[in-house]
């Protein structure tokens, strides 16, 4: 059992947890601007065909929880819990509306059997969103939603890993401009903001990692994963939506590539990152 | 200025142990400054009249065979002020390092012939110390008889007293000398830590040494009292039979907190305590262990990692607990044995620092799926695991930000770490860094300017206290030397640059070790690993594996294991073996260090100061005459920090003319070699002129450290030195010498320094016997400071005035400069200890620019830009002039830009090719030239543009930093110029010349490469952009080589564009520029 980060294992994934769409996203999701309304139909669509890549296309174990119709946010999984190997960290969102949603996401993660750390600091705020990890270490975006508590319990959470702060000011989460799209390959945006996390990131780190810059931030939210008999497999923005951005995916010629297209949920600021937690249970010791 | 006031010191010493014998505590630095006016008129009387009584001494021992005479000089000089300094302990310490001097000043020859010091110190030490003992005994006899005289004597006059003592000496040494002289020449390899030993014997006194090993056993021995960290470490490293021993130190407990001992310097003036308590550690933790070439080093570090994690200091995640363990116990107990491995086999050890029940059994579960693997596997693997660890080799400093908010400073190989509890909050890679500095409790480090900006900051830390402020910036220092230089760098060149600390890591960097290690030629020695359980490794009769039965035989008295160890259970090679193994490993060593730094650097200084126009030498002499001023005055001297820097310049280009000079030198006899020091001992009494005031606030340790730096290589540049020196001296008439500055520089000084000054001068032999005396300390390990200061008194005594015209005349003015550079090891030793040392700084990239190891690429392309100005302030390079295979330092930088445009015709390739070649030719023209020399490379085979620039001269000022607390009285006026020349050749074929003029090419793809060999490092960058329609790939090659002389650059170059060329068979090269810097330091221009 190889414990540390090496980057061959990097992004293996046996599991998926996603969770359905609550009508009430339409209306009561948290959006940072307003905008065009949800198309529900569209979304519950979208979010069909995401978890059947998950589970159809890739082989993923992918456990489905029920919409919570109270939670309007709920599908968005990725910030209430951090799956490191055989460790998972509850988090405490930083939308108060949202805190609830950790709860049946706990006992989900302990069926899985996994090492569950919670959050239980009243000062502390995370969302998952705000978290990379690269595989080597972690970056935790300080933003709205994630405070410095919040990263040193995460910090505390995964000892091995070195947690750097990374400041986050113009967008909802970290990720909302970047995700890894590789080992060491960190696809990157193009704002100014974007550019300017990336500077810090790569101050911070002791490593150097290679970057995918697209035109278009949001997406370089993407879904990379290591799939026994498939490889590289990278779920990013149809072209449909990021032609540019596409063009950049499509240069990577080592990767299985599959468009996905997201356009509802990014009205209320969800990425492709945000609707799954990908987990990778090791059967074999 | 640390210096100045050890030399005061000592001289006040002298003085006062003349006049009123014995009690005398030693003075702080302080006081001895206060002192200063008062001792230094006694000693200038007094030196007159030594000159006979010292010539005496000296003629005799030349008579005789001179390895004879050292061997016996040696052991005289120590025991004449050795009576009251060991009774007085610290305040006589500075008096029996002048009188060893004398002997370590005959010492460089003896060691040159032996050329490899540490082997044979190594294979004959058994022998040797017997030997030596037996001198004890002998010499013991002579101290008491020496008191006596002594005391009686020094009372009346201060300074016959002086005279007469030594040469009471002398006559008792006489006849114990030829009866030492028999012994010696039996095993005239004796190296210098024999000799030191010896010293070190005759006190008899010593100090009972406890170490606490890796695996929980102690190891204990007597250390002599004077004996330095590197005698101490290298039993340790004996007795645990370690050969990649650069990893690790010694630790020691100071107040609150621990710290490393300094191998070059002695021990007892840094640890204040009795006893003498040290932990063998981890210092620098190998970023990839797997390239460690023995198991055994490995098994230390698993030792100390499992001690890490165990305490918490390394924190892992609980899964990776639970795997460590699980290798440790593959390691220790083999495979897992259901039978014999019951339920709680495991609750003895001890994996982590809150073990629970959960983890043991994880712990289990796991070291039954490593079935099969073997201790030194399981090892590996314990290490592959533990090394990606974000806390792996990151050492801790606790601190406040400049809000005061407390955060911690993690200083590791890849630069400095700065946490928030456990959050990263910033980084600082090595390459970033400008400077590293402290000040008080004040820790500095200046930042390179960000993309953007274009002004450098400054980022403070404040630290508890100014220690831990000293040991944080110590670490810094020792870390980006140890990780990302070539090799250790030189100390600092001038005091006035830096008030404060000259500390400078002296040890082996890591591509050093690396290189060493992979000379290492011995079967796998065997070792037993010994349990980590967690229940008292002692008690419980766990394996001690580490009596080292060789030690016990040899030096070994000393050595005993205590602990409840099973005595037969450490089996190491026997020492035969072992050693047999070593002097391979040593050797290569030697030669690294040798050849490269220690000859060239020395030599250049030479060199130079040959070179040097009439007004240096007036300036020398105004400032040799100064020197009586500033002993009176201690008015600091600018002037002197030029002569530092010379004397520390790394090689510079050596004239042809200046060849000549050499070798002359050369040919002449062995005996002069010792006076040829003259020249750098100048330098360095002028430099304490300047010192002096500025020595209490700075320490500057600075000729120490660059000793220590070359310490093995400083017996051939020695030996070089001492041949110029006799060339100078020698013969001759100043006439002679007129065709180098340096002859007339003697001449002009010998009157003024004989006069007056006379005492300043002292011991010109003891200077240049002194930095041989120095670096063979360092080898020797035993308290080099002390010989050094030794020498520096009896050289005053002992020269006579004039006696031997020329050679008297050079004794003087190396005089001066050894009691000044002995002074300042001394005073910054001591400063050192005491902390008194409020300011330290260090500049990274001075050297960093050639001799760094380069990793990082986007560093690296700033410091394109950026080398050219580092160089010229500070980086000297010698590529070109250098006609001994020895003299080239270390790096060489040429930079070989290819721009290679795609879509050119193959005919051009090849014109470019037979450019190429061309080019080749002409780098090697260009190295023939001096540095400043403009050369023009016309190339007319083909139309390329060729391009020399001028080597821009960057004269630097120093700007001296008086810390304003009460040190205002020291003013700097010195402006030390350096001078560095750049060459740029830049050959071009025309078309990139069209190309270039209209870029506006849309960028499309931009990366950069890097990769490393053993002497290159080749920068990739390729950019892809479109011009008009047509897409054009530029490859930027980027290839720094860098190495000893011995490389051939002009073949590295070649073959870096042959491999451009191969690599891109599609392209063409249109460009390469060679890049050659090259820094002289040369006051008169």
């Amino acid at each position: 059992m190889a414990a540390l980060g090496h980057l061959s294992t990097f992004g293996r994934v046996t599991h998926a947890v996603v969770r359905g769409l609550p009508e009430s996203l339409c209306q009561h999701a948290l959006r940072r601007h307003k905008g065009d309304e949800v198309d529900f139909a569209r979304a519950e669509r979208e979010h069909q065909l995401y978890v059947g890549v998950l589970k159809n296309k890739l082989g993923l174990q992918v456990v489905e929880l029920p919409a919570d119709e109270s939670l309007p946010d709920c599908v968005f999984v990725e910030d209430v819990a951090v799956v490191c190997e055989e460790t998972a960290l509850l988090t405490r969102p930083g939308a108060v509306s949202r805190r609830k949603e950790v709860d049946m996401m706990k006992g989900t993660l302990e069926n899985l059997q996994l090492n569950i750390v919670e959050m239980t600091d009243e000062n502390a705020t995370l969302d998952g969103g705000d978290v990379l990890f690269t595989g080597r270490e972690f970056f935790v975006g300080l933003s709205k939603r994630t405070n410095q508590r919040g990263a040193e319990i995460l910090a505390d959470t995964f000892k091995d890993y070195a947690v750097s702060t990374v400041p986050v000011s113009d967008t909802l989460h970290l990720k909302s401009f970047c995700s890894m799209a590789g080992p060491n390959l960190i696809a990157i945006g193009s704002s100014e903001p974007a550019q300017k996390a990336l500077k810090i990131m790569q101050q911070m780190s002791d490593h150097r990692y290679d970057k995918l810059t697209v035109p278009d931030d949001v997406a370089a939210n993407c879904v990379y994963l290591n799939i026994p008999n498939k490889g590289h497999v990278l779920l990013h923005r149809a072209p449909e939506e990021y032609p540019e951005s596409a063009k950049v995916f499509e240069k990577l010629k080592d990767h299985m590539l599959i468009p996905v297209t997201n356009t509802e949920l990014e009205k209320v600021d969800g990425l492709l990152t945000c609707s799954s937690i990908l987990i990778n249970k090791k059967v074999d010791l | 200025m640390t210096t100045e006031v050890g030399s005061e010191s000592e001289v006040n010493k002298q003085a006062e142990q003349i006049g009123s014998g014995a009690a005398q505590e030693k003075p702080d630095e302080e006081a001895s400054e206060s002192q200063q006016n008062a001792s230094l008129e006694p000693e200038e009387e007094k030196r007159p009249v030594s000159p006979t009584a010292s010539k005496s001494p000296r003629s005799q021992k030349k008579e005789k065979d001179p390895s004879e005479s050292r061997g016996i000089s040696r052991f005289i000089p120590p025991w004449l002020k050795k009576q009251k300094s060991y009774s007085l302990v610290e305040a006589k310490d500075g008096v029996e390092r002048k009188e060893p001097t004398e002997a370590v000043v005959e010492e460089p020859i003896v060691e040159k012939d032996e050329s490899l010091p540490e082997e044979g110190r190594v294979a004959k030490g058994d022998a040797e110390e017997i030997l030596e003992r037996k001198r004890q005994d002998v010499k013991v006899d002579e101290k008491d008889e020496k008191h006596s005289v002594s005391s009686a004597e020094t009372q009346p006059a201060k300074e016959d007293s002086k005279e007469i003592e030594v040469a009471k000496v002398e006559g008792i040494q006489e006849d114990k000398r030829e009866g030492e002289t028999a012994k010696r020449e039996t095993k005239e390899v004796q190296t210098a830590e024999l000799k030191a030993a010896q010293k070190v014997s005759k006190k008899l006194k010593t100090v009972p040494c406890k170490v606490m090993l890796l695996d929980g056993t102690e190891y204990s021995c007597d250390l002599e009292k004077r004996a330095t960290g590197q005698v101490l470490f290298d039993k340790v490293c004996e007795q645990l039979n370690l050969l990649e021993k650069d990893y690790f130190g010694l630790l020691f407990q100071e107040n609150d907190q621990k710290s490393w001992l300094d191998p070059s310097k002695e021990i007892k003036k840094q640890v204040r305590n009795l006893p003498w308590i040290f932990t063998f550690n981890v210092k620098f933790y190998p970023p990839d262990p797997s390239q460690l070439t023995e198991d055994i080093t490995r098994y230390f570090l698993c030792l100390q990692l499992r001690q890490d994690i165990a305490s918490g200091r390394l924190p892992c995640s609980f899964v990776t607990h639970a795997l460590l363990g699980s290798y440790t116990l593959q390691a220790e107990l083999g495979d897992y044995d259901p039978e014999e491995h019951s339920s709680d086999y495991i609750s003895e050890f001890q994996f982590a620092p809150n073990q629970t029940k959960e983890m043991e059994e994880k712990v289990v579960e796991l070291h039954k799926t490593h079935r099969g693997l073997s201790p030194a596997q399981a090892d590996s693997q314990f290490l592959e695991n533990a090394k990606r660890l974000s806390m792996y080799g990151v050492d801790l400093h606790h601190a406040k930000d400049s809000e005061g908010v407390d955060i911690k400073l993690g200083v590791c190989a890849n630069g400095l770490l700065i946490y928030k509890d456990r959050l990263r909050i910033n980084r600082f890679a090595w390459p970033k860094i400008l400077k590293i500095s402290y000040k008080r409790s004040n820790f500095y480090i200046k930042v390179r300017p960000a993309e953007l900006e274009q002004f450098e900051s400054t980022i403070g830390f404040k630290l508890p206290n100014h220690r831990a402020a000293k040991r944080l910036w110590k670490v810094c220092v020792e870390h980006h030397t140890f990780y990302r230089l070539v090799s250790p760098e030189q100390p600092p060149k001038a005091k006035f640059l830096t008030l404060g600390s000259k500390f400078r890591y002296s040890g082996r960097t890591q591509a050093q070790t690396r290189q060493a290690s992979t000379l290492i030629d011995r079967p796998a020695p065997y070792f037993e690993r010994t349990s980590s359980k967690r229940v008292s490794r002692s008690l419980d009769g766990a394996p001690i594996g580490v009596v080292d039965q060789k030690e016990i035989s040899g030096p070994a008295g000393d050595v005993s294991v205590y602990g409840p160890g099973v005595a037969g259970q450490g089996i190491f090679q026997d020492g035969d073996g072992k050693r047999e193994v070593r002097s391979p490993t040593k050797t290569p060593q030697l030669q690294f260090t040798t050849e490269g730094k220690a000859g060239t650097e020395e030599e250049e200084t030479h060199l130079e100061d040959l070179d040097k126009t009439q007004d240096d030498i007036l300036k020398h002499q105004a400032s040799i005459s100064e020197l009586k001023r500033h002993f009176m005055e201690s008015t600091p001297e600018p002037r002197p920090n030029e002569w530092e820097k010379r004397r520390i310049t790394p090689l510079s280009q050596q004239t042809q003319g200046r060849k000549d000079h050499l070798f002359k030198m050369d040919i002449l006899p062995v005996k002069e070699k010792q006076q040829i020091p003259a020249v750098l001992i100048v330098e360095e009494k002028v430099q304490e002129t300047d010192k002096s005031l500025e020595e209490e606030i700075t320490s500057s340790l600075f000729s120490k450290e660059g000793f220590s730096a070359n310490t093995k290589a400083t017996f051939t540049s020695t030996s070089i030195r001492t041949a110029e020196g006799s060339v100078v001296n020698y013969s001759v008439p100043s006439e002679m010498l007129s065709s180098s500055p340096f002859s007339q520089l003697f001449e002009k000084r010998a009157p003024t320094a004989e006069g007056p000054c006379s005492g300043a001068n002292d011991a010109v032999k003891s200077s240049h016997e002194t930095l041989n005396v120095v670096e063979v300390k360092k080898q020797a390990e035993v308290g080099k400071e002390e010989r050094v200061i030794t020498e520096g008194v009896n050289g005053r005594d002992k020269v006579p005035p004039g006696s031997d015209s020329g050679e008297t005349r050079k004794v003087e003015p190396l005089t001066h400069k050894d009691s000044p550079s002995l002074s300042s090891e001394n005073s910054s030793s001591s400063s050192s200890e005491s902390e008194e040392e409020d300011v330290g700084e260090y500049r990274p990239h001075h050297r960093v620019t050639e001799g760094t190891i380069r990793e990082e690429q986007e560093e690296n392309e700033e410091e394109v830009e950026e080398e050219k100005e580092e160089q010229a302030s500070k980086v000297v390079q010698c590529m070109e002039a250098v006609p001994e295979a020895s003299s080239v330092k270390q790096i060489t930088v040429e930079t070989v830009q290819e721009n290679v445009v795609s879509q050119k015709s193959s005919g051009e390739k090849s014109l470019k090719e037979g450019d190429k070649q061309d080019i080749r030719e002409e780098t090697e023209e260009e190295q023939h030239k001096v540095n400043g020399e403009v050369s023009h490379v016309d190339i007319d085979v083909l139309p390329e543009i060729i391009c020399c620039s001028e080597p821009p001269v960057v004269k630097t000022e120093m700007v001296t930093i008086s810390d304003a607390s009460q040190r205002t009285e020291i003013s700097t006026k010195e402006v030390p110029i350096v001078q560095t020349e750049t060459k740029t050749i830049t050959y071009e074929s025309p078309q990139i010349d069209g190309g270039a003029g209209g870029d506006a090419g849309t960028l499309l793809t931009a990366q950069t490469i890097t990769s490393e060999s053993v002497s290159t490092t080749t920068t990739t960058h390729i950019t892809k952009t479109v011009k008009g329609g047509v897409s054009e790939t530029r490859i930027e090659k980027r290839i720094v080589i860098t190495g000893d002389a011995d490389i051939d650059h002009d073949q590295a170059l070649a073959q870096a564009i042959k491999e451009a060329k191969e690599q891109h068979p599609d392209m063409s090269v249109t460009r390469v520029v060679v890049h050659k810097e090259t820094g002289v330091e040369e006051e008169e221009e």
